[in-house]
C-alpha cells in the first residue's frame, strides 16, 4: 500500500514535469510540422538563468523571470532563425533546431561550468510537509505539482477558451486561412515558439532543483520528451497529458517493484538464476519509456491520441 | 662579424638543448571525468594531483625532472578512454593516472598491458587511485598497475566490523551502481557479513544505473518500507549525492555506511542530517589527532586554492610522493625502473605508513571509519560539518590486509 501511494505521488510530479517540457514541444510540432531538438536546451536553459536570477535576487523572480527570459530567446530564435531556415525545407529545419541544441549545450559549458551547480530548493520550501508511513515528504515537491497544474490550466483556458486560444488553434492547422482573415500568422507562430520555450523554461526552473542542474540534463531529458510526445501522439495536447502521466507513473512505480523476471515468467519456466531470470523490474525502469515507444510505433504509429501518422 | 654572430647563436642555441636535457618534463595522463555527472568526482582529483606534481616540483622535482600533469576527459566511458589513452601515449605522457570506474580501470589495464607487450622500451605504467575492484591485484593483476587505494574487500572489512559491533543492527540494506564495483561491494557486503554476524539479515539488494539516476526518492522509499537499520553503499560521485539527498528530504535517520561519503557535496545535501548517519571507511581522517603540521597545511592550502571542493583525494598525494621517492631510489625516471623500486616501498604519509606490497602492487596503509560532526577543525561542503573518527574507527595497515591470489609476471 504505502509503495503504491508514494510511486503515485512521484510519478504524478515526474509525470506533471514532462508534460510541461512536452507540451512545449508539441505545440512547436503542430506548428512547425518539425520536431525541435533543441527543446530540451530550452529547459536546460531555465534551470540555469533560475540558478543565476536567484543568486543575485531571490527564487521568486527567478520563478517568473527565468521562464519569460527563456521565452524571449525562443521568439528570438524563431524570428532570425527558424522562420529563414523555413524556406529551405523540413530538413533544414531539422539541422538548424539538431545544431541549435549542441550551440546552447556548448554556452552553457561555458557560462556555467562543465560541472553541476548548486542550485537549490528555496528555504522557504525547504522543509518536510507532512509524514507518510514513516517517510518525510518534502513541501517543494508539493509545490511542484501545483506550480503544474496551474500551468495546466492556464494552458488549457488559453487554447480552449479565449479568442487567441482559437485563433492559434486554426493557425495550426490552416495558416494560409487564418492569413488571409487579417491575422499576422507569423506573429502567431513565433509566440507559440516562445511560449512553448517558455514552458519549457519553467519546467527547467522548477526541475533543476528538484533533480540536478548540469550541462547533462538537456541531453538526458530530450529522449523521454520525445518519446511523450509520440506515445501520446503528435501534435496532441492530450496525448502528451496521458503519454507523460504514463511514463512517469511507469517509471518510478518500476523501481519500487522488488521482483524479477524470473518472478513472472517463472511459469515459462524461467530460472531464478539464469542470466535473464535475475534481471530485475527495478533495473529496467529506464528502459520502459523506450520499450513502450517501440511498442507503441508498432501497434498504434500515430500514438494514443494523435490524428497524423509519425 | 658574421661568423661570430653564428657561433653566439650555435652556443646559444646548444646552451638551450643542454638545459633541456637537464629539466625534462615528466609527463603524466590524468584519464578521468571533467565534465558532465561525474566531474565533481574527477575535477577534485585532477587538482589534487596538480596540487602535489607542483609540491615535488618546488622541491627540485624528479631527480631533476618536473612533472606535468594533463587531464584527458573521458566521461566515465572505456570507450572514450582508450582513446584518450592513446591520445596520451602519442603526447609522450609514460604515466596514467585514473581511478573513477572500475570499468574504466580494467580496459585500462588491459590497454596498458597490450601497449607494454607491443612497444618494448616504451613502456607505460598505470597509477589507479581509486578505481577498488578487488580483482585488479588478484587474478587479474598485472605488472604495470599500481592501486593507491584501499580495495572493495579491505574497505568492506571495516565496514563489517563496524556493524558487527552494532547489536541494535538486524537488518541491513545494500544499494549501489550497476556495473562491476556496485557487484563488488555488494559480493564483499553479503559473504563478510554472513561470517561475522549471520543473524542479519539483508532485506535488499538494489543495483540502480551508473550515473543516470537524478531523483532517489523511490528507492529510499524502498530502503524505508523494507525496515533496514543500515545502509552499505559504494556509490561515489552524484549517485552519492543524490541518494543522500534524497535520504535527507525523507528524513531517514538510519546509518549510511559509505565508501565515498566524503563525495563532494554528500555532507551538505544531507545537513544536520549527517552527524552520526554518515559514515566513510577511507585513508583521510582530517581531524584525527596526532597529525603532522605539514599534512594539515596541505588540507588548508588545497581549500585555499580551489574553495570550491575539499581536500579528499588524499591518495593522490601518496601515489605522486611513492612515484618520487621510488624514482629517486631507483636513480632513473624510466617506468621499469620506477615499477621496480616502487614494489615493496614504504613512506611516512601524512595519515600512516603507506607500503606499496610486491606481491600484488596494492598499497598497504591504516584505514579509517570517520563520520560526519560538528565544530571540526576542517569542514567540508562549506559548512561547519567535518569528518570525525569514530571511537575504535582506525583499522592498522595489518588488521586491513586481505591475502592475495595474484601471480605477477614480471619483465626480466
Amino acid at each position: 500500500m504505502e509503495t503504491l501511494v508514494f510511486a503515485l505521488l512521484n510519478g504524478v510530479i515526474y509525470g506533471l514535469l514532462l508534460f510541461m517540457l512536452s507540451s512545449g514541444l508539441t505545440l512547436i510540432f503542430s506548428m512547425m510540422g518539425v520536431l525541435n531538438f533543441a527543446h530540451a536546451s530550452f529547459y536546460m536553459l531555465g534551470a540555469y538563468l533560475a540558478f543565476t536570477i536567484m543568486e543575485g535576487t531571490s527564487f521568486w523572480i527567478a520563478l517568473f523571470l527565468a521562464p519569460v527570459l527563456v521565452g524571449l530567446v525562443g521568439m528570438v530564435v524563431e524570428r532570425y532563425g527558424l522562420r529563414r531556415v523555413h524556406a529551405q525545407g523540413h530538413v533544414a529545419e531539422l539541422l538548424f533546431t539538431f545544431g541549435l541544441a549542441y550551440l546552447i549545450d556548448e554556452v552553457v559549458k561555458i557560462f556555467w561550468g562543465r560541472t553541476a551547480v548548486n542550485y537549490r530548493v528555496p528555504e522557504l520550501l525547504d522543509f518536510p510537509l507532512f509524514t507518510l508511513y514513516g517517510a518525510q515528504y518534502p513541501a517543494y515537491r508539493i509545490f511542484i505539482l501545483f506550480v503544474a497544474a496551474f500551468m495546466l490550466v492556464a494552458l488549457w483556458y488559453l487554447l480552449k477558451k479565449t479568442r487567441a486560444g482559437l485563433i492559434i488553434q486554426a493557425a495550426l492547422t490552416h495558416p494560409h486561412m487564418v492569413g488571409s482573415l487579417g491575422h499576422n500568422v507569423p506573429l502567431i507562430f513565433m509566440s507559440v515558439f516562445g511560449v512553448g520555450c517558455a514552458l519549457a523554461g519553467l519546467a527547467g526552473v522548477i526541475g533543476g532543483n528538484y533533480f540536478v542542474t548540469d550541462p547533462a540534463m538537456a541531453v538526458q531529458m530530450g529522449p523521454i520528451v520525445f518519446v511523450v510526445v509520440v506515445v501520446g501522439g503528435l501534435g496532441s495536447l492530450e496525448g502528451a497529458f496521458v503519454a507523460a502521466m504514463l511514463i512517469g507513473l511507469l517509471q518510478t512505480s518500476a523501481i519500487s517493484i522488488n521482483a524479477s523476471l524470473a518472478d513472472i515468467f517463472g511459469f515459462l519456466g524461467l530460472g531464478p538464476h539464469t542470466e535473464v531470470g535475475e534481471i530485475t523490474i527495478a533495473s529496467m525502469a529506464p528502459m520502459l519509456p523506450f520499450l513502450l515507444l517501440v511498442l507503441i510505433l508498432m501497434i498504434r504509429p500515430r500514438g494514443l491520441m494523435g490524428e497524423r501518422e509519425v | 662579424m658574421k661568423s661570430t654572430v653564428k657561433a653566439a647563436l650555435a652556443a646559444a642555441v646548444s646552451l638551450c638543448a643542454v638545459t633541456a636535457a637537464q629539466a625534462e618534463t615528466i609527463k603524466m595522463a590524468f584519464i578521468d571525468p571533467l565534465s558532465g555527472a561525474m566531474a565533481s568526482s574527477g575535477e577534485p582529483a585532477y587538482q589534487s594531483f596538480i596540487l602535489a606534481a607542483e609540491h615535488i616540483n618546488a622541491n627540485g622535482g624528479v631527480n631533476g625532472d618536473m612533472i606535468e600533469v594533463v587531464g584527458y576527459d573521458n566521461k566515465v566511458s572505456p570507450k572514450e578512454s582508450l582513446v584518450q589513452l592513446q591520445k596520451a601515449i602519442d603526447s609522450g605522457a609514460r604515466y596514467i593516472l585514473q581511478g573513477n570506474g572500475s570499468s574504466v580501470a580494467a580496459a585500462i589495464i588491459d590497454a596498458v598491458n597490450k601497449h607494454n607487450q607491443r612497444n618494448p622500451g616504451e613502456e607505460v605504467l598505470f597509477f589507479n587511485y581509486a578505481a577498488v575492484t578487488p580483482e585488479f591485484t588478484n587474478e587479474a593483476c598485472s605488472f604495470w598497475h599500481f592501486r593507491f587505494d584501499a580495495h572493495t574487500d579491505m574497505k568492506m572489512n571495516g565496514i563489517t566490523d563496524w556493524i558487527a559491533a552494532r547489536d541494535d543492527i538486524k537488518k541491513v540494506y545494500l544499494i549501489g551502481q550497476d556495473y562491476v564495483h556496485g557487484e563488488a561491494v555488494a559480493h564483499a557486503a553479503e559473504t563478510q557479513l554472513a561470517a561475522k554476524r549471520p543473524d542479519i539479515e539483508i532485506v535488499g539488494n538494489e543495483l540502480h544505473p551508473l550515473a543516470k539516476v537524478k531523483d532517489f526518492t523511490p528507492y529510499v522509499q524502498k530502503i524505508i518500507s523494507s525496515g533496514a537499520d543500515a545502509v552499505i553503499t559504494g556509490n561515489w560521485g552524484q549517485d552519492m549525492t543524490l541518494l543522500v539527498k534524497a535520504s535527507a528530504d525523507a528524513g531517514q535517520q538510519i546509518p549510511y555506511l559509505t565508501f565515498y561519503g566524503g563525495s563532494n557535496g554528500a555532507v551538505a545535501a544531507l545537513g544536520d542530517g549527517a552527524v552520526d548517519t554518515l559514515y566513510q571507511v577511507s585513508e583521510l581522517a582530517a581531524n584525527m589527532e596526532g597529525v603532522s603540521p605539514e599534512q594539515n597545511a596541505l588540507v588548508e592550502e588545497y581549500k585555499a586554492r580551489f574553495p570550491d571542493y575539499d581536500y579528499y583525494y588524499h591518495r593522490a598525494f601518496v601515489a605522486l610522493n611513492m612515484f618520487d621517492a621510488a624514482a629517486e631510489k631507483a636513480g632513473s625516471n624510466d617506468p621499469i625502473d620506477v615499477a621496480y623500486a616502487l614494489e615493496g616501498l614504504s613512506i611516512e604519509d601524512g595519515y600512516g605508513t603507506a607500503t606499496m606490497r610486491a606481491e600484488d602492487h596494492q598499497i598497504q596503509q591504516p584505514l579509517y571509519i570517520t563520520t560526519v560532526a560538528h565544530d571540526m577543525t576542517y569542514p567540508v561542503d562549506n559548512t561547519d560539518l567535518g569528518w570525525r573518527l569514530v571511537e575504535g574507527g582506525t583499522i592498522s595497515a595489518e588488521a586491513a590486509m586481505e591475502p592475495s591470489t595474484c601471480e605477477m609476471q614480471r619483465p626480466e
